[in-house]
């Protein structure tokens, strides 16, 4: 059943360590800016005040965490799936080497102040331009290994991550557009609001494509493998991916809802945001589904455990997020630390969740072992990390509310019965409890750090052998 | 102004929107066969163990998505959103916006409005008054003033008796309504950097601040000849032009030789914005109170 060629582990190695290193960062970033909020006083100098790190935090954990993760996984998923080695393994390599330049230069601008002010495409045109060359050749790597594929039908994770990538490079490449005056200096190509429902058409599908459809493509492989059950039902991901991907278009305007975009976009934002809860959590049922017959497993396996607990975070933030988008809820959270919970939910709960519990299955393969050093170790991440999310997103919850509230209150002449500042004064105890939450969470990934070094530690890398098609409808 | 620059993108929204919806239709009727009998496998195998079985979609989760759908067509209906249709409610959020505004002038502007008879000084003695006009301070004065009206860097203090432009109640009442442009052109280039650190010492002087004598002397020459257009003779300032008395000791920006020759040099312009048109006369007048009443207390 084996030939002689291997598969290319090594940028699949790359990208896994790197999402690990960048996870630590990331988080780190986060803490940070947690602790800024609770101590004003630590928001030392310009460059490290909130306002510079902030950015800095979205786009280490989404870009170059998530990013990272997206790509070792896909890498691996579709060589694995389509039983052959990558296409233009030369081109692989630039996608390592210059993603990683993009985040080092991202690390560099943000802090300096550099920035196009957009939300989550902060990065200045000579950075987006990379951005988009890179992207194109991760297209061109990725679907040159469907094409050479050895099988016939291709397997469901790589429909996801196809639209993933293919998504994501249209979004970029829209929402960047943008006149350079000079290299560190743009104005977007839209203005008015325009330019705001391009953002948020961007800034939606972001979430939609690179943290929803991309982490599903990983979710269809190492929930089956790591289970070691059949996806619970081919018809259901059919369903569900055509309409995650058609509906998925049109939420951005939720972002805006009472603002100057026309009332007829904002409408059409929020019936398409509640229509996007069954299709999503289409995708929750076929994971959760395929445990069935196996649900023991979840009493031993901690890397199920953050695999089934992503997917469970998947499902409730898929709830919230359809109920944020409606009018009347979105008038108390909008603007409020609920949007932050929220965000964090899927952040944490899902990405991070889903892409930890990957990366478990994944490193110990990329040395010749099939477990890493460590199970307890794995088991306590989980736990810690699990808590973390627990206490950060119950936080926000409650400062969300209590702000939305507080910000509506009138007295009995009209004024406000609340000043801004009252507001800030009160979320301090949740501010406090979120950094507690973000340094448990920062706590597991650097236990999955050492277990990560231990389990590469005296062994060699491995590039596993590939595997010849079965026969169809064996 | 119309949503659509023509006919044409009305219709290309509509198609699109229900186009959307009936994909998801399609989707989810050519999916929607139960079959009985045991689940099979799919029949493909990927990567050595990685199959499909073919279950049904779960009902209670393909009611949940018709349920969406058609929420989503009455919704069109009811509501602006197909194209540059209406929506049979005639809802509108400027028609929401109005109506609420409307409904809490109604109700609110008598509240007010019962002071504005009153002059300034009566209005800043009634506790109800002044509650309500602190009220309106920290919602909209606060973000530059600070909630205890102490101001900061760059914004004024409002409780002490120094006032650029005056702190009579009509001045007062015209800063809040009109707002002001308070601008000191920069004299770096005349004065140079030695002239500049002279000036400093000789307006420090004045406050009896520490200074370099030798320095204020020479200062005080370059200080006539530049600075008494505005700031006058005896430094006392002029209202009339929002230049701040030199010799008190109240602060804009701060009153160390180096702050000094950073506004002596670069100049300094300073905004605050108009209020009238936006609270109404009412409301200013109580915020005129309230703030008169910071640096007048009434008398017990």
């Amino acid at each position: 059943m084996q030939s002689q060629a291997t598969y290319n582990y090594k940028v699949v190695r790359q990208f896994s360590i790197m999402t690990v290193v960048w996870g630590i960062v990331g988080m780190l970033v986060g803490v940070i800016i947690a602790a800024q909020l609770v101590w004003p006083e630590l928001n030392v100098g310009e460059w490290f005040h909130f306002g510079r790190l902030r950015p800095l935090h979205t786009n280490a954990v989404i870009f170059a965490f998530g990013g990272c993760a997206l790509f070792a996984t896909s890498y691996f998923v579709v060589q694995r799936t389509c039983h052959t080695t990558l296409f233009a393994p030369g081109l692989a390599a630039f996608t390592f080497w210059g993603w990683q330049l993009v985040i080092v230069l991202a690390a560099v601008t943000l802090p300096l102040g550099i920035t196009s002010s957009k939300e989550y495409a902060e990065l200045e045109w000579p950075i987006d331009i990379l951005i988009a060359v890179v992207w194109v050749s991760y297209a061109i790597v990725f679907f040159g290994t469907i094409a050479k594929r050895k099988t016939s039908h291709i397997y469901v994770a790589n429909w996801f991550f196809g639209a993933f990538i293919l998504t994501v490079a249209l979004l970029h490449i829209v929402n960047s557009a943008a006149l350079p005056v000079t290299l560190t200096k743009s104005y977007s190509a839209y203005a008015g609001v325009q330019d705001a429902m391009v953002q948020w058409w961007y800034g939606h599908n972001a979430v939609g494509f690179f943290l929803t459809a991309g982490f599903l493509g990983m979710m269809y492989y190492f929930v089956p493998k790591q289970a070691e059950r059949p996806v619970y039902s081919y018809r259901l991901s059919v369903v569900h991916f055509w309409a995650l991907i058609f509906t998925y278009m049109w939420a951005g305007p939720h972002h805006l809802h009472y603002t100057a975009l026309p009332d007829w976009t904002q409408s059409v934002g929020m019936v398409f945001s509640l229509i996007l809860l069954a299709p999503s959590w289409g995708g929750m049922i076929n994971g959760i589904m395929t445990l069935s017959g196996a649900w023991h497993k979840l009493r031993t396996d901690p890397i199920l455990k953050f695999l089934i607990t992503a997917l469970s975070f998947y499902g409730m933030s898929t709830f919230e997020g359809p109920m944020m988008s409606i009018k009347t809820v979105n008038a108390l959270s909008h603007y409020t630390d609920w949007t932050v919970g929220h965000v964090h939910s899927g952040a944490l709960g899902w990405v991070a969740m889903i892409s930890i519990g990957s990366m478990y299955y994944l490193l110990p393969r990329m040395y010749g072992r099939t477990e890493m050093y460590s199970t307890g170790l794995i088991n306590a991440h989980f736990w810690i990390a699990t808590i973390g999310i627990v206490l950060y997103i119950a936080s926000m919850w409650i400062a969300g509310v209590m702000q939305g509230l507080m910000w509506r209150a009138t007295n009995p002449d009209g004024t406000l019965t609340y000043s801004f500042v009252e507001s800030v004064k009160a979320s301090y105890p949740f501010w406090s409890i979120r950094l507690a939450g973000g340094v448990l969470f920062l706590t597991g990934m650097l236990i999955m750090f050492y277990n990560m070094v231990k389990t590469m530690a005296g062994h060699r890398a491995y590039d596993a052998p590939v595997v010849l098609p079965a026969a169809a409808h064996a | 102004m119309a949503d659509f620059v023509s006919g044409f993108w009305n219709m290309y929204v509509m198609g699109l929107v229900a186009l959307s919806l009936l994909f998801c239709l399609f989707v989810l009727m050519s999916n929607n066969k139960r079959e009985t009998g045991p689940v099979e496998l799919h029949g493909h195998v990927w990567d050595e163990n990685l199959a499909e079985y073919n279950n049904p979609l779960p009902r209670w989760w393909l009611y949940l998505f018709w349920l969406t759908l058609v929420f989503a067509v009455v919704y069109l209906i009811l509501y602006p959103g197909f194209g540059n249709t209406k929506g049979v409610l005639g809802w509108a959020s400027v028609g929401q916006y109005e109506t609420e505004t409307r409904k809490a002038e109604e109700r609110y502007a008598p509240i007010f409005a019962k002071y504005q008879g009153m002059d300034v000084a009566g209005v800043a003695a009634d506790p109800e008054a002044r509650g309500m006009g602190q009220r309106l301070f920290v919602t909209y004065c606060a973000q530059c003033h600070g909630s205890d009206a102490r101001g900061a860097k760059g914004f004024p203090n409002l409780t002490d008796k120094a006032w650029h432009w005056g702190g009579d109640p009509e001045t007062i009442k015209a800063t809040i309504t009109n707002g002001r442009i308070g601008v000191m052109p920069p004299l770096g280039p005349t004065l140079g950097a030695d002239g500049v650190k002279d000036v400093a010492n000789y307006v420090r002087s004045l406050s009896g601040l520490a200074h370099d004598s030798l320095r204020a002397q020479r200062g005080a020459e370059l200080f006539q000849q530049n600075c008494v257009a505005c700031h006058g003779a005896e430094a006392k300032g002029m209202p009339a032009m929002g230049a701040p008395d030199l010799s008190d000791d109240a602060w804009l920006y701060g009153s160390s030789e180096a702050t000094i020759m950073e506004t002596v040099t670069k100049g300094r312009m300073n905004r605050m914005p108009g209020f009238g048109e936006f609270l109404g006369e009412a409301k200013v007048h109580l915020l005129t109170a309230y703030v008169y009443g910071l640096s007048n207390k009434p008398a017990q």
